[in-house]
């Protein structure tokens, strides 16, 4: 991976790297202040959120135009290949904490208090009406009693829906690297359709736990961690979707060639992160 | 070229180095790994005197026996403050300055592989403390939990709890992207026939640091954000009550903390293997081996952990685990000493500032790697945690080691930064008022300890008044040494008379050394025409 | 109120004796902290014995290697010094002595993690104890409950906190002189209460160790260990005393304003003399219990 010849693309000076640190600092000062119950909070983080748009809109607008005006040679794009891998390498080190803490919860914590090995005494002493169980809410039954989600409703759906989509955006990649057009478009639609599809269950679900199942962020720790988890994940079908939006505007203004579109490639690469994401969360947090 | 420091003087010879014009282009907008890299190291500075002046706090509150000066929940602010900043403001970014200065130069690249998302690295970083730093201004004060911020008791704080927990995000996006792109650059940069077993250590050390910070960053962040469920959205992670476990938030902290401890060391390792062989004149002995002792020290990183919570109460097993696991990184790092010892045997040795710290690097962070293995003895750890003995174990690793490489790395490398030499003079003064004031200030915590003494506390028993007034008085002592440092860099940016020449240092090799001093605006726009002999002091041969 | 068994000869020929030969203090007279003290006290256990001989050992294992990779470092920086017409020569490798200086480490840590493993697992071993007493760490305080002695339970509660004269020194800018606070003959600054736990000498006794609002760590030197007490959760450690005293110690993990001025005072009796303190102190001291800032329970 050899540096090309005196042609790697520096770009000039950039503003839109300051305006995103303007958009965080809105953005997180903002919902802290919120969060402490300043209502001028909400303005500012809406001001912050809107500063971030800007900036990844102006942004990816110079990407795009660099890469479309070809500035981009074989190695640019390789630093692009690296900095997506290993972003995507950090998101799921990001998920692996909230798994970590299920994990932990459910061999450690929750046994412990239960009585067993090492937490005799901690059952006996503390918790003497509290036995192990998954789900569970602790031995203070916090949030009150709540039902779980079957796995094998939307769950299941939404599960099959993830997966048919990666098929999709796969007949997509195939179609963009064979130069067909209309069908590349048509399979990125549908994928776009699916991720939709699965946002609105959840988002039904999450319903449904709120107003049916009495199942909330405050149902113990099994709804610490069941909402924290399934949401964050929802956060990122929801950003993959809008940057699949993103790239089937720019499929259909043509800016991908057969062997230059890394732009698309990124795309898929995040979709299938998050399709494996939550592969993860049906098998630990739904079924088991 | 001109002669003139690019990275200062912005406005002479600009047009010559197609620098951009004005201010705020120069500095807010730039793309340049060189630009950057100045903005990390003057950033990383002011952070060592805001982090150091909140020590000169604890240190004088803690100079005799009673409450003199702050009121305790103060004095818990300063502690946590001084480890929030020291970690996250000075030592971090000035690796990573030091990592953007050179990386493009060591490795024949014309700047970072991803220059915008550099810049974006970067600017985060001021607002980010800013965000921190405005804590202590708010009703209740900044965080007074320590900087591992367990819970329960991190929940207590009032309003400075989210604002430190999303500062704390903003400077986990900023570690991450830099690491991004220093992996980027690395892997996709190198100039032909810079191959991965040839490249300098400094350039290896920051590999592997910067996949440890891409790995770790994001899992204090899922920390973190349980916190901040915990505190303000009802959640039951750190809640017995509610089925969560406080030591859990432990585990997940220190998955990220101990390896963010060897984030701090590894590039200072990577730095004192450059300087060594060039002040002995001779090829860093066993190349191969100081790399697999890097790999090593980050792969064990992920498994001992839990040393930090041996008295939580962990099953037997869990103990003798992460006992065992600590224990075995003092092999891997004993190799690294060994080999710079005998990196100097047979060399043809000179003593100029780098060269000192360096020495007293090897001796100190030894001195620090001791106690840590004491530490990792579990049963004698049951005596020695939370003690002023971890105190003095983390001050030898992090100030004698990692502080003492970044300034031998900058007096290393600032003539070939701003084209000038530093006053030789009061480099050496600098250094030995430091290093014999730092082990004033730190060797007699470990007798404190031993004692007795827990840490994070402002007042204790007159028993331990007498060592408590020496570290203080040391501790004073270095804090006003620093601002020596501070005037060799100005003195050597603005007002220095001697030319430095290409190569600089008698012995040294590599990359950077045939670019003109100051190095150019961009610095390979052609990629160099590498030969062996012009690479680092690896044992290249094989 | 409570007496010490330290006279102020023998502290300050106890601190002289620790600075000039560090090791060598005879175990009574170290019990709890004194001036110039530079090392570990020995304690008054057998495994706190076995702590510090751990913790030497460790000591002597680093020691020794540092004084011979330094002094190895010393020569190099004299005999090869430019200035000295030293030659810089070219090798860089020498895989027969890159094997030993990984070997010899290993061996070392072998000789170090042994003692510690069989150490570690005689001080998990909490079964068989002839008293039980719970403590609960709360801010910023100890609450002190004997669950069991001799299969009974003897009823006994009491809070425990920061004597008052400390108390009235330590408050900022009192201006009082820290070192005019006496316990006896001690100087127990900060380093003693109102109630000390009363314990018997030579029974193993077990305690329970939990908080109920943020973690503490209840920590006594000369017993060998500290063990944090984690809001929730129980932990649970033993010592058995072999000399009769009043022990001192400090809560060890930051649990917020007044972590330094929750302290620990341990008063190790003869069996005999406890188990009259027992009887007398069963009704006043459940009524102190019942009155004080009982803490919440735990739900
Ligand atoms: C740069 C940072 C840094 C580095 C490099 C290290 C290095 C090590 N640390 Fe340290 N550590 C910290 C920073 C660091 N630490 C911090 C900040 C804390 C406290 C955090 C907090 O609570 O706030 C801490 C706390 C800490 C603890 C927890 C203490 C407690 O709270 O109870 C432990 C326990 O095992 C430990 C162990 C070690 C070990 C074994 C090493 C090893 O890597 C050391 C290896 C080096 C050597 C051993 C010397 C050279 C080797 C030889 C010459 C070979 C031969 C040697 C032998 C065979 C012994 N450290
Ligand atoms: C990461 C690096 C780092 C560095 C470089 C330092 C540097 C120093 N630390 Fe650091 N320290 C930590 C990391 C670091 N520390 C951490 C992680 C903790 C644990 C926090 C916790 O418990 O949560 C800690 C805790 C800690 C404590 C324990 C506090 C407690 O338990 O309550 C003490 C006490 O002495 C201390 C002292 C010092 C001193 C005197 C310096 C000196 O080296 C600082 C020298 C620098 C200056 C003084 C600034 C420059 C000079 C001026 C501003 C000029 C004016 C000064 C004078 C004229 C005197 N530190
Ligand atoms: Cu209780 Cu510290
Ligand atoms: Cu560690």
């Amino acid at each position: 991976m050899a540096q090309t010849q005196g042609a790697y693309y520096v770009p000039h000076g950039s503003h839109w790297p300051i305006f995103g640190s303007f958009g965080l600092l809105g953005t997180l000062s903002g919902a802290a202040l919120w969060m402490d119950d300043f209502v001028v909070g909400k303005f500012i983080m809406a001001a912050g959120i809107a500063l971030l748009i800007v900036m990844l809109i102006g942004w990816f607008h110079s990407v795009i135009t660099e890469s479309v005006g070809g500035k981009y040679n074989q190695q640019v794009d390789g630093s692009f290949r690296l900095g997506m891998i290993w972003f995507i390498f950090s998101e799921v080190m990001f998920f692996g904490a909230f798994f970590g803490a299920l994990f932990y919860t459910r061999m450690f914590a929750i046994p412990w208090l239960g009585g067993a090995g090492d937490g005799a005494s901690t059952n006996e002493f503390l918790w003497p009406a509290f036995t192990a169980m998954w789900p569970s809410n602790g031995p203070a039954d916090i949030g009150g009693q709540f039902t779980t989600m079957s796995p094998w409703g939307i769950p299941l759906l939404n599960t099959l829906l993830l997966l048919s989509s990666g098929v999709t955006i796969t007949i997509a990649h195939h179609a963009l690297r064979t130069g067909h057009r209309a069908r590349l478009l048509t399979f990125l639609a549908l994928t776009i359709l699916l991720g939709a599809t699965f946002i609105g269950f959840q988002a039904y679900e999450y319903y449904e736990a709120y107003h049916h199942y009495n199942l909330t962020l405050g149902s113990g720790i099994y709804g610490s961690t069941f909402f924290l988890l399934t949401g964050f994940h929802g956060v990122h079908v929801t950003l993959g979707a809008i940057m699949l939006c993103v790239i089937w505007a720019r499929c259909a203004k043509g800016h991908f060639s057969r062997d230059h579109h890394f732009g698309f490639e990124a795309v898929a690469w995040y979709w299938h992160f998050v399709d494996v994401v939550w592969l993860g969360l049906f098998v630990f947090v739904y079924v088991l | 070229m001109a002669a003139v420091n690019p990275a200062i003087q912005p406005d002479v010879h600009a047009s010559h180095d197609h620098k951009p014009h004005g201010f705020l282009h120069r500095w807010l907008f730039t793309t340049n790994h060189k630009d950057i890299g100045t903005l990390y190291l003057i950033f990383s500075l002011t952070m060592f005197f805001i982090g150091g002046s909140f020590a000169m706090v604890i240190r004088a509150e803690l100079f005799q026996p009673g409450m003199q000066l702050v009121q305790p929940e103060f004095f818990n602010e300063m502690t946590s403050m001084h480890g929030l900043i020291m970690i996250f403001g000075a030592i971090m970014p000035a690796f990573v300055g030091l990592a953007n200065w050179m990386l493009p130069m060591m490795i024949g690249a014309p700047d970072m592989a991803l220059p915008r998302l550099n810049n974006w690295s970067f600017w985060i970083l001021p607002f980010a403390f800013l965000m921190l730093i405005s804590t202590m201004f708010m009703p209740g004060g900044g965080p007074q939990g320590g900087w591992t911020m367990y819970p329960p008791l991190a929940l207590e704080g009032g309003m400075n709890v989210a604002f430190a927990i999303f500062s704390v995000h903003m400077m986990g996006i900023s570690s991450i992207m830099g690491a991004i792109n220093i992996i980027a650059t690395i892997l996709n940069m190198r100039a032909p026939g810079v191959d991965l077993l040839r490249m300098p250590v400094f350039v290896w050390s920051w590999l592997i640091t910067a996949f440890l910070l891409i790995a770790v960053m994001p899992v204090l962040a899922g920390a973190i954000t349980m916190l901040l469920t915990d505190k303000y959205f009802g959640t039951s992670f750190f809640h017995a009550a509610g089925g969560g476990d406080p030591v859990m938030y432990q585990h997940i902290f220190w998955f990220f903390g101990h390896p963010e401890v060897y984030i701090m060391i590894l590039p200072a390792f990577g730095i004192v293997s450059e300087i060594v062989p060039t002040f002995s004149r001779k090829p860093l002995f066993g190349y191969q081996a100081m790399v697999y002792a890097l790999a090593c020290i980050a792969f064990l990183s992920f498994i001992v952990w839990a040393h930090h919570m041996f008295t939580v109460g962990m099953p037997l097993g869990g103990n003798l685990f992460f006992m065992y696991g600590t224990m075995l990184i003092a092999i891997p790092t004993g190799v690294k000493i060994f080999n710079w010892v005998t990196t100097m045997w047979g060399g043809s040795l000179t003593f100029e500032t780098p060269m000192l710290f360096a020495c007293a690097f090897v001796i100190l962070f030894s001195i620090g790697g001791f106690s840590g293995v004491s530490l990792a003895l579990v049963p004698a750890d049951f005596q020695y945690q939370d003690t002023f003995f971890v105190v003095a174990h983390f001050h030898y690793v992090l100030v004698t080691g990692a502080a003492f490489a970044i300034m031998g790395a900058v007096y290393y490398w600032l003539p070939k930064w701003s084209g000038h030499m530093y006053s030789e003079k009061w480099g050496k003064i600098h250094f030995w008022s430091s290093a014999i004031s730092v082990n004033l200030l730190f060797f007699p915590q470990h007798f404190l300890g031993l004692a007795g003494m827990p840490r994070r506390i402002p007042d204790y028993n007159v028993a331990f008044a007498d060592f408590n007034m020496l570290s203080s008085i040391g501790g004073f002592w270095f804090g006003a040494t620093q601002l020596i440092f501070v005037g060799v860099i100005i003195h050597c940016v603005y007002f220095s008379k001697q030319r430095a020449t290409e190569r600089v240092w008698e012995g040294a090799k590599g990359l950077e050394w045939t670019l003109p001093s100051p190095a150019p605006y961009h610095s390979f726009t052609h990629p160099p025409v590498v030969t062996a002999g012009m690479l680092a002091h690896g044992d290249v041969s094989h | 109120m409570i007496a010490s068994g330290v006279t102020r000869t023998r502290r300050a020929f106890a601190g002289l004796a620790l600075l000039a030969g560090g090791a060598l203090g005879s175990t009574a007279a170290f019990a709890n902290p004194v001036p110039w003290q530079l090392n570990m006290p020995q304690g008054v256990s057998d495994i706190s014995k076995r702590v510090y001989d751990l913790h030497m050992l460790g000591l002597y294992v680093c020691a020794g290697i540092g004084i011979v990779v330094f002094a190895v470092m010393f020569v190099a920086m004299f005999r090869f010094r430019k200035s000295r017409g030293a030659v810089a020569q070219t090798w860089a490798h020498n895989t027969r002595l890159e094997v030993v200086w990984t070997i010899i480490p290993i061996l070392l840590l072998i000789m170090l993690a042994w003692p510690a493993t069989r150490l570690l697992i005689d001080m998990n071993d909490v079964g068989e104890s002839d008293l039980t007493v719970k403590v609960t760490g709360f801010q910023w305080r100890w609450r002190y409950d004997y669950v069991e002695y001799q299969k009974q339970d003897p009823g006994v509660h009491f809070i425990s906190s920061l004597d008052t004269e400390s108390n009235r020194v330590r408050q900022l800018g009192s201006g009082l002189d820290p070192n005019a606070v006496k316990d006896g003959d001690y100087s127990s600054y900060l380093l003693n209460v109102d109630n000390p736990l009363v314990v018997p000498v030579g029974v193993k006794i077990r305690f329970l160790i939990t908080a109920d609002d943020v973690i503490h760590s209840w920590w006594v030197p000369t017993l060998g260990w500290k063990q944090d007490a984690i809001p929730g959760f129980i932990n649970d450690n033993w010592t058995k005393i072999n000399t009769p005293g009043l022990y001192r110690g400090q809560c060890a993990e930051l649990c917020g304003r007044d972590h330094a001025f929750m302290p620990i005072v341990v008063k190790a009796v003869p069996q005999a003399e406890f188990e009259q303190w027992l009887a007398t102190h069963k009704s006043a001291a459940a009524a102190t219990a019942a009155v004080g800032a009982a803490p919440d329970g735990q739900g």
